[in-house]
């Protein structure tokens, strides 16, 4: 299992130095001089002369991707133009509010998109099947920033019952544990939840279908084993694949949440990207993308690690 | 004798086998859901390619005086926008940019990742490696991300748009052209062509094409769907077209305001962006259990 693992992570290297190289890149496929959010728009040549040589701009790209790489490392992924405070501290703060979102819509729809999937694959071709297939399609093929629209347009709106934006009352962005901001999280929680039910379910129906037709139920069936007992050997084989899938959706929910995330004005990384998109805050969309490529990046990895601890077969391939 | 002959060739059509696609096409044209996905979609494109000639009213001509009214007023069967502009007219016209932005990536994304995962996979060995590896690069960000990283990068338009979404569907597609063209290659047939002396790029456009574009297609069909999601998405987000061009994203996001105001004609953009996207997910799985003989 250990040398499973090293081999994971050593193959983990290579990906995470693309990730980076490809997150240094990004600022210079901007249209433009890349100095142009940071100076003013009276700039001096001197002064741009001046700032270009104190960026390292004037060096030669690999030198430059080097020395970005080097204060990577360690740490500084350099300053907001819009706020002046460290990338990486505005960038940490937000995910936070991320990952409480992302937990919250997973616990939501995983937990759904396996009881769906399992009674869909068990029932399959019955009417309990169509439904849950019917819901499956209708999350997986839903704009999710409208459905956020429409929970806000009845559940705010019309009913007036839940919060329509923000992460807590007065509008700070600290998140708390209790009912004041919990109510400001059910909205964005179950939108954002539907797409990972959707796919759970899919993957989930197939999956179960696929055991239940192969032989050995077959002889689990005719030894006499109960239902209930048999299905604990389907459960058993279906969840190496399905924890893979809802892995990759929780990374999906964590690096994808910006659309949400406007339409609630919930504070977390998707809404800074946004911000730092209309504002040209280059260091800033840089910092976030990069931040969360590398969760993403990390979370596959664990995924990856989970999967072979449960699963013997997945080491030896 | 004559008699004999006669039934000879009635019997004929009758045991003549059908194809591999005329099979396809029949089992598809039995599939009510199919069917029916198809029916709306061609109502929806054709809608948007002949709406000048539909009588529809002016989709840029606003109104302060009638801003806002519900759906079913007179004149206005679904109501009109925060401008006063009509929302029939605008979400007709609309279809034309929302179902080029949408599909459009995946099709440059299917040429271009059809040929890559072709290449690789008949290719193989270094050539193979360069390509699968460059793209798992890409599989190490979630897509909705890249997307907004590119098009937030580049800056918003619909070009960029457009650009963006194809760099996030051509990894995808060339991996499932790789792994068909890899099942394909060892077949005796590509065998036979190549002791026939036939050259790699004969055997690649000849023999090898019509036997993965079948499934590559099916899957091309399904991310039309998440497409159609993620390029109103970044419309809605103010990275795709600008005012006051009619496009859904960007509509939903403008009606964003009157939620409070007129809160159903607010939310008919994303009715048909849903719309699209699940008659294109419904049909890509409708085609893909019609492909699917063995069951």
């Amino acid at each position: 299992m250990l040398a499973y693992i090293a081999r994971r992570i050593v193959y983990v290297i290579p990906i995470v130095l693309s990730v980076a190289l490809v997150c240094f890149l990004l600022v210079h496929i901007t249209p433009g001089d890349p100095l142009v959010a940071v100076l003013p728009a009276d700039a001096s040549q001197e002064l741009a002369a001046q700032m270009r040589t104190a960026y390292g701009f004037d060096r030669p790209l690999p030198v430059q991707f080097g020395l970005w790489l080097w204060r990577a490392i360690h740490g500084d992924l350099g300053s907001s133009i819009a706020t002046g405070r460290p990338v990486l501290t505005e960038v940490l703060r937000a995910v936070g509010n991320t990952v409480t979102l992302a937990v919250a819509a997973a616990l939501i729809g995983f937990t759904l998109g396996l009881l769906f999937g399992l009674i869909a694959g068990y029932f399959r071709d019955t009417w309990i099947d169509k439904v849950a297939t019917s819901v499956a399609i209708a999350g997986v093929s839903v704009p999710h920033y409208w459905l956020g629209m429409v929970m806000v347009i009845i559940f705010s709106v019309q009913l007036n019952w839940l919060p329509a934006v923000g992460a807590g009352p007065g509008g700070s962005g600290a998140w708390g544990w209790d009912w004041e901001h919990m109510k400001y999280l059910i909205l964005p929680a179950i939108t954002t939840s539907v797409i990972p039910m959707g796919i759970v379910t899919r993957t989930v129906r197939a999956l179960t279908g696929d055991i239940l037709s192969q032989d050995f139920v077959e002889a689990l069936r005719a030894k006499g084993l109960r239902e209930l007992d048999v299905f604990k050997h389907v459960i058993k084989n279906a969840a190496p694949t399905a924890l893979a899938v809802m892995g990759l959706q929780l990374g999906y929910m964590l690096g994808g949440s910006i659309l949400i995330e406007t339409v609630f004005s919930w504070p977390g990384s998707g809404l800074l990207l946004n911000s730092a998109i209309f504002q040209r805050d280059l260091p800033l969309l840089q910092g976030t993308i990069l931040v969360l490529a590398l969760f993403f990046v990390a979370l596959n990895l664990l995924v990856d690690i989970a999967q072979a601890a449960i699963d013997p077969r997945i080491k030896r391939g | 004798m004559t008699v004999m002959s006669d039934t000879a060739l009635q019997a004929a059509p009758a045991t003549k086998a059908r194809g591999y696609w005329a099979t396809v096409g029949r089992r598809i044209a039995r599939d009510k859901v199919s069917m029916v996905c198809a029916f709306v979609l061609v109502l929806i494109f054709a809608s948007a390619l002949l709406a000048p000639w539909l009588g529809l009213a002016d989709p840029y001509q606003g109104s302060m005086i009638r801003r806002l009214r519900h759906i079913g007023t007179p004149n206005y069967p679904l109501g009109t926008d925060e401008l006063g502009r009509d929302m029939l007219a605008r979400l007709i016209y609309g279809g034309r940019l929302s179902l080029i932005i949408g599909i459009l990536p995946v099709i440059l994304a299917f040429v271009i990742g059809t040929s890559l995962g072709l290449v690789a996979g008949y290719v193989g060995g270094r050539l193979n490696t360069a390509i699968m590896r460059t793209i798992d690069v890409f599989y190490a960000f979630p897509s909705v991300l890249l997307a907004i990283a590119i098009s937030g990068a580049l800056g918003a338009g619909i070009v960029n748009s457009i650009v963006s979404l194809t760099i996030v569907f051509v990894p995808q597609i060339t991996r499932v052209a790789e792994s068909v063209t890899t099942g394909v290659r060892n077949m005796d047939f590509v065998e036979a062509a190549r002791a026939s002396g036939a050259g790699p790029f004969t055997i690649m456009r000849v023999h090898m094409l019509g036997n993965v574009l079948g499934p590559i297609f099916v899957y091309a069909t399904g991310l039309i769907s998440v497409s159609m999601i993620l390029a109103a998405g970044l419309s809605f987000l103010g990275l795709g077209t600008k005012p006051p061009e009619p496009e859904w994203g960007l509509m939903l996001n403008t009606l964003r305001t009157a939620i409070y105001v007129n809160p159903w004609v607010a939310a008919l953009p994303g009715v048909m962006i849903f719309a699209v996207s699940i008659c294109f997910n419904l049909l890509s799985d409708g085609m893909r259990s019609a492909m699917d003989i063995r069951n």
